[in-house]
């Protein structure tokens, strides 16, 4: 399966504080009563950016100066608690193309790397730094160099850190692995027929 | 040197590396390794997606024989009635029945008397077995690993990689071995020591590894009180975690409907017993507690690492360092707390018994145990979910489901229920719950402002009947 060699990401950011941003949060529970993805964007962080009455909290997301945002900028701990894939899901539909935080949920890093959302960690103080520059220049553009693991917004330059693993399937086009386990057909056979409990 | 070398050859491995090596198919190009996923549980929330992309690519389910389904997350358990009134929820049921007969997997539905949460399901049904691995959409996957399995919670992308290669890629975990050792004093659970583990370690101190829970006071728990611990590694940022099997392991998989039989048994047995880890095997890190000084833990935030003894006081924004002073201050916020107050006394108006960490036989039987005869206080809703229609079964065969309704509890049908709240148990406004589940998230119980306490089943016990958070070896005078 030919897919996109994604080397960098462009564009402007916004930042969605706190460390622990769990699943749920991301996508309340109620929004996975569906049997498709579509339309999940409109609910990424809904419970944060909408009240009871449906109303619009103050939240980063709601904000008009950040509105056309496409890299996420998060705490630690980012996606952790339910695997629900609805959550990268959301977040890709809303129009992120990638997020970048202290630290990611192991889970739900996989997930959004299986969907071509590169999740890069930079270190807290690098992303405050990034966060200044944000939240003074909404409109600044900032770019993820997945080669050369930096990152530039206006003159500065920040190092980054992503899996091995993530970085060469991104990079190299190979991010959704399907294609490639398929290939592996007769050796996952020759496995699972030394396995008794795989016998029918 | 050779005899350095040969000592080397001889070392022994962890179970995580024996199970690895016996699924490990090949390495990656990303340097992954594409591992045999033996047994793949799937439910109605995380597969449909998965489904509609082996449509669209015209693939078939690869070992349908090793795929098996039930319905959880959003069955009503009011009424299991069909057809569920809210459509959305019907419409998933419907979803997941017709792709299970489709693609000819085995689906514990509704009518069959074994539906149930999938976690509850698999050990039940003698389907969760000791050197296997495992995988399921769904985070909680690492129950099964009380059985000696390695299971895998993942995404509705890789739910799609098992069904049509039953394969998925994956990276290699470390293994931190995590003894408690020694005996758990009177009133203290298997729901403590894993509130503890994580209150000490962190809810993201596990990642990258598999937990391997060891020690005396793992070694003489039950199969169940093994799965409560396993069930919550993921709380502690661990995607899988294991204890090795034993005994208790295959007395209680002997005659379940999926366990082999007749001579199958003795050969299984003499296997399982081989991926135990060696005595001498390298662990990457270690970490031991002692048993005794595990108090009956309760959290009060919004993460399961922030947790106290029942003893104990909340945090002050001053007592605890630098970096966690946000996050402290944005649980205090949300639960409608103050820094040091204590934790005792804290009225609730909720208790929820249920979910995929205690909703088993084992923990009705204690709460029946310990509520026969006294009531919920007035004011307070209290439910009892039964993990699965086999368990609701044999407590209805026992009475418990009586003394649960005598004592005013709404006795319930199978389902995740109040956990997760996809259906219409949910709590109201900023209702306080005690709660036997595993997740504390803002708003994970149904409603946008809801707080919930996590802690063991005796404790849910004791909130319900006192009207607050109180220690249930005072309330119940253990
Ligand atoms: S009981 Fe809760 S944690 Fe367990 S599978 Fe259901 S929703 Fe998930």
């Amino acid at each position: 399966m030919a897919l996109q060699k994604i080397t960098n990401v462009t564009g402007r950011c916004v930042t969605v504080p706190g460390d622990d941003v769990d699943t749920d949060r991301i996508i309340p529970a109620r929004y996975m009563k569906c049997v498709t993805f579509d339309g999940l964007g409109e609910f990424l962080f809904y419970d944060v950016r909408f009240d009871e009455n449906k109303q619009p909290r103050q939240h980063p997301l709601n904000d008009p100066r950040f509105q056309g945002a496409s890299i996420l900028l998060g705490g630690n701990n980012f996606g952790c608690g339910s695997s629900r894939e609805h959550a990268p899901q959301a977040i890709a539909r809303y129009g992120f193309k990638a997020i970048v935080a202290e630290g990611f949920a192991e889970i739900f890093f996989g997930n959004c790397t299986t969907l071509g959302i590169p999740c890069v960690c930079a270190s807290k103080s690098d992303l405050q730094a990034i966060a200044g520059i944000v939240s003074s220049r909404p409109e600044q553009e900032m770019t993820i160099d997945l080669v050369n693991l930096k990152i530039e917004i206006g003159t500065q330059t920040f190092p980054c850190t992503i899996r091995t693993s993530a970085r060469e399937g991104l990079t190299r086009g190979m991010w959704d692995s399907i294609g490639e386990l398929l290939e592996g057909n007769d050796a996952v056979d020759r496995v699972a027929s030394g396995l008794p409990y795989m016998q029918r | 040197m050779p005899s350095f070398k040969r000592k080397k050859d001889i070392m022994g491995k962890t179970l995580f590396e024996k199970v690895w090596e016996a699924h490990a198919v090949r390495e990656l190009s990303n340097g992954q390794t594409q591992l045999l996923i033996g047994t793949h549980l799937i439910h109605e929330v995380t597969s449909p997606q998965a489904f509609s992309m082996l449509r669209a690519l015209g693939l078939k389910v690869r070992y349908p024989h090793r795929t098996f389904a039930t319905v959880d997350h959003i069955v009503p358990t009011d009424s299991q009635q069909e057809p569920f009134p809210d459509f959305l929820a019907d419409a998933m049921i419907k979803e997941l029945r017709k792709n299970a007969l489709e693609f000819g997997i085995t689906f514990f539905d509704l009518p069959s008397g074994k539906q149930g949460i999938v976690h509850v399901v698999g050990p039940e049904q003698g389907i969760t077995q000791p050197g296997t691995t495992i995988a399921c959409g769904d985070s909680h996957t690492s129950t099964h690993g009380a059985f000696g399995a390695i299971a895998f919670g993942i995404g509705t992308s890789q739910v799609r990689d098992v069904l049509v290669t039953q394969t998925m890629a994956i990276g290699r975990l470390k293994v931190r071995r995590v003894a408690v050792e020694g005996k758990l004093r009177s009133g203290v659970y298997a729901k403590d020591v894993i509130l503890h583990i994580i209150r000490k370690l962190g809810v993201n101190g596990g990642t990258g590894y598999a937990y391997e829970f060891a020690g005396s006071t793992f070694d003489a728990f039950s199969m169940e009180e093994r799965m409560t611990v396993c069930n919550m590694s993921i709380e502690g940022g661990a995607r899988v975690g294991y204890v090795n099997p034993d005994e208790t392991t295959f007395a209680f998989l002997k005659d379940r409907p999926f366990s082999p039989k007749g001579a199958a048994w003795d050969q299984a047995v003499a296997r399982w017993r081989g991926f135990a880890s060696d005595p001498d095997c390298r662990y990457d890190d270690c970490v031991e507690f002692d048993a005794g000084a595990i108090e009956p833990t309760v959290t009060w935030g919004i993460n399961p690492a922030q947790a106290i003894g029942i003893g104990e006081s909340l945090p002050t924004v001053a007592g605890v360092s630098e970096s966690e002073r946000a996050s402290i201050q944005e649980a205090l916020a949300y639960m409608k707390l103050e820094e040091g107050q204590p934790i005792k006394g804290l009225p609730i108006q909720v208790a929820f018994l249920g979910s995929c960490t205690n909703g088993r036989l084992g923990d009705f039987m204690e709460v029946a145990r310990l509520i026969k005869g006294r009531r919920v206080a007035d004011g307070v809703k209290a439910l009892a979910v039964p993990g699965s229609q086999d368990v609701a079964a044999r407590c209805r065969d026992m009475g418990l489901d009586k003394i649960f309704t005598e004592a005013g509890f709404e006795w319930r049908e199978a389902g995740c229920s109040m956990c997760l709240a996809m259906n219409s148990d949910k709590l109201v406004g900023d209702q306080i719950c005690a709660s036997s589940s595993n997740r504390n998230f803002k708003g994970r119980q149904g409603s946008t402002t809801g707080r919930t306490l996590l802690m063991s089943p005796a404790m849910v016990a004791a909130a319900a009947v006192t009207g607050c958070v109180s220690d249930a070896r005072e309330v119940f005078k253990q």
